[in-house]
């Protein structure tokens, strides 16, 4: 054994830094958590400070803020299933039907693109668009309707978050499901025309069966993901006026963790809730994954 | 562009072909992702006229004025942030390439503690210490306003890690044995033999790690406080969020990006417009060859999503 470690000593000091970056930035970090069950005082740093048991769970469970973000959460991951999910699949038959390669790849270049650019500056971007002054505004002006103020309007931001994410990611989605249809036999298209079938029953009955699985897997892990709701974007395009519905536990998390006089205790305790739920759904959805007899996640 | 993806595309081509099917469905088809590409491209190029003076809410260009890339070269904030974005995006991926290639290599091979070490880094990919743990670590490691806060923490993307390694195991032994019986130490069969001829792995996580750290605001967000050491996303948030107090920070005195902005006679929205240019341009000249790699890629790294 000592032999085999000394003999691969060169595995080791390759993995060196690597190793030292995950135990500083991840791994006491995550010590880091115990704060969720003591009094945080700055001059005594985490392992000074004293415990306090379960009492920020307790303030938790009676504290109305975390359980809007709560529901809002799961309410925006559950909107992203059912309006943002189907999208990226479509966006992949679609392209599948295009017959002219260099189209096709043109299409792909253009609905890709926004995955590229951070949600800071699509933040900017819609702004633009869609504030009182934007193109938007002006044209539902000359149409005779009234201007929406779509980044501060509760009742349509949600829809909002559901039609900008799809515009950034649908195009890169995409791609899993497309590379699940280049696996596909075109024997079974041939002997499929030969029978008869228009192009719309083969994509019923030959295309989408066949991407069947990986649509399972992604949609399982999708359901793993439920408790992210997506911070980046929410974050970026959100404010005070529409924090009722788009308040998720990770910017709770942020807004509550940077105000004055934060209680850092507290804020560690949601952030650890969402974290344990988060890892339970994932590890399920793992679960799930494999015993439909796939290669999951770990 | 017509190389991209080319087996893919050379594959649906041949089914396309063999499927029949109306001229009438293929307009349809065309007309709705023609649309759609209309629709994702019209917001940037609306941002694109913008900043060349076309007031807001028009469609057409109305003039091509280039006075509002001509302010932000004279205000120098945004440029200097500009180039901090880019140094700190080309140190962190060249550290972050060394790293990752380095454990790669050596989590493909077979020794006692592998798997335990693996274990270790796939576990942080789903569970972390949260944000108030991580800014105190950071707060500690007094990295609070020095630039390596844009390349320390981001060091390294487990799923990056994973692809790369995905790719040694499917190395071909044979070569690293010659070298071996050659007497090569490992370290040269790395350097000499496995990185070079792993030339498209490497460059397309190169690529994906330098637009990570090209579009990363949320490390300085949490531990940037000096406006003049803002790399260009969070100097751009912190525009589009509060305009004039940024501006004149980075102009330097109070009330004088405002003066400027009068003389020259540009309006905020246009000079907004071409600083979110000044964040686009970057991704743009990588983007055919990010393109050309990330169907290589996207198998594992989509599902981080």
């Amino acid at each position: 054994m000592i032999r085999r470690i000394v003999s691969n000593k060169i595995y080791y000091l390759l993995l060196l830094p690597a190793v030292v970056y995950y135990v500083i930035f991840a791994y006491i970090p995550m010590y880091g958590v115990v704060l969720a069950f003591k009094k945080f005082m700055f001059n005594k740093g985490i392992l000074g400070s004293p415990w306090v048991g379960l009492e920020h769970f307790h303030t938790l469970m009676s504290y109305a803020d975390f359980w809007d973000s709560f529901r809002n959460t799961v309410i925006i991951s559950f909107g992203r299933l059912l309006f943002q999910f189907p999208v990226a699949i479509i966006v992949a038959l679609l392209l599948n039907e295009v017959r002219k390669r260099g189209w096709k790849s043109f299409f792909q270049t253009v609905f890709t693109f926004p995955h590229f650019i951070s949600w800071v500056v699509l933040s900017g971007v819609l702004l633009n668009i869609l504030g009182d002054s934007g193109i938007f505004n002006q044209v539902l002006v000359q149409l005779g309707m009234d201007k929406v103020a779509f980044l501060i309007n509760a009742s349509t931001f949600r829809w909002l978050l559901f039609a900008t994410d799809n515009w950034k990611e649908a195009g890169w989605g995409a791609i899993i499901y497309l590379a699940a249809i280049a696996g596909i036999n075109p024997e079974q298209y041939e002997a499929a025309y030969v029978d008869g079938a228009n192009r719309w029953q083969q994509l019923w009955s030959i295309t989408l069966p066949s991407i069947f699985s990986t649509i399972s897997i992604m949609l399982i892990l999708a359901v793993g993901g439920i408790m992210n709701g997506g911070f980046d974007q929410i974050f970026n395009l959100y404010s005070a006026s529409v924090y009722q519905v788009a308040e998720i536990i990770d910017t709770l998390v942020y807004r509550l963790g940077f105000q004055v006089g934060s209680n850092y205790g507290l804020v560690t305790a949601i952030g650890l809730f969402k974290s344990v739920i988060g890892l339970i759904m994932l590890a399920g959805a793992n679960y799930a994954v494999k015993k439909m007899g796939q290669e999951g996640l770990v | 562009m017509a190389e991209d993806n080319s087996v893919l595309d050379s594959l649906s081509d041949n089914r396309a072909a063999s499927r029949g099917g109306s001229r009438i469905a293929d307009g349809i088809i065309y007309l709705i992702l023609s649309l759609v590409a209309l629709a994702v491209l019209f917001p940037f190029y609306n941002v694109l006229i913008m900043s060349f003076g076309t007031p807001g809410g028009v469609i057409l260009p109305t003039k091509f004025d280039i006075s509002s890339y001509h302010l932000i070269f004279q205000l120098g904030g945004v440029v200097k942030s500009f180039f901090i974005s880019l140094l700190s995006t080309i140190a962190g991926t060249c550290l972050s390439m060394f790293i990752t290639t380095c454990a790669a290599y050596a989590l493909s091979k077979k020794y006692p503690g592998r798997n335990v070490l693996m274990g270790l880094i796939v576990f942080t990919m789903f569970f972390g210490g949260g944000l108030i743990p991580y800014y105190l670590l950071v707060k500690n490691l007094h990295l609070i306003n020095s630039y390596w806060v844009l390349v320390l923490p981001t060091l390294m993307n487990a799923f990056y890690m994973i692809i790369m390694l995905s790719f040694f195991r499917g190395y071909p032994i044979s070569l690293e044995e010659s070298a071996k019986i050659d007497g090569a130490s490992e370290f040269t069969i790395l350097t000499r033999i496995v990185v070079p001829t792993s030339t498209p792995v490497i460059a397309a996580l190169s690529l994906f790690y330098a637009v990570d750290k090209w579009n990363d605001w949320w490390s300085p967000l949490l531990f940037m406080t000096d406006v003049n050491k803002y790399p260009l996303q969070l100097l751009t948030r912190n525009l589009i969020v509060n305009f004039e107090a940024i501006l004149n920070q980075t102009a330097g005195a109070a009330g004088a990006a405002s003066v400027l902005m009068d003389k020259i006679g540009v309006l905020p929205d246009n000079l907004k417009m071409a600083v979110l240019i000044f964040n686009i341009i970057p991704i743009m000249l990588v983007y055919p060859f990010l393109q050309k790699y990330f169907s290589k890629g996207v198998m594992i790294g989509s599902v981080k999503g």
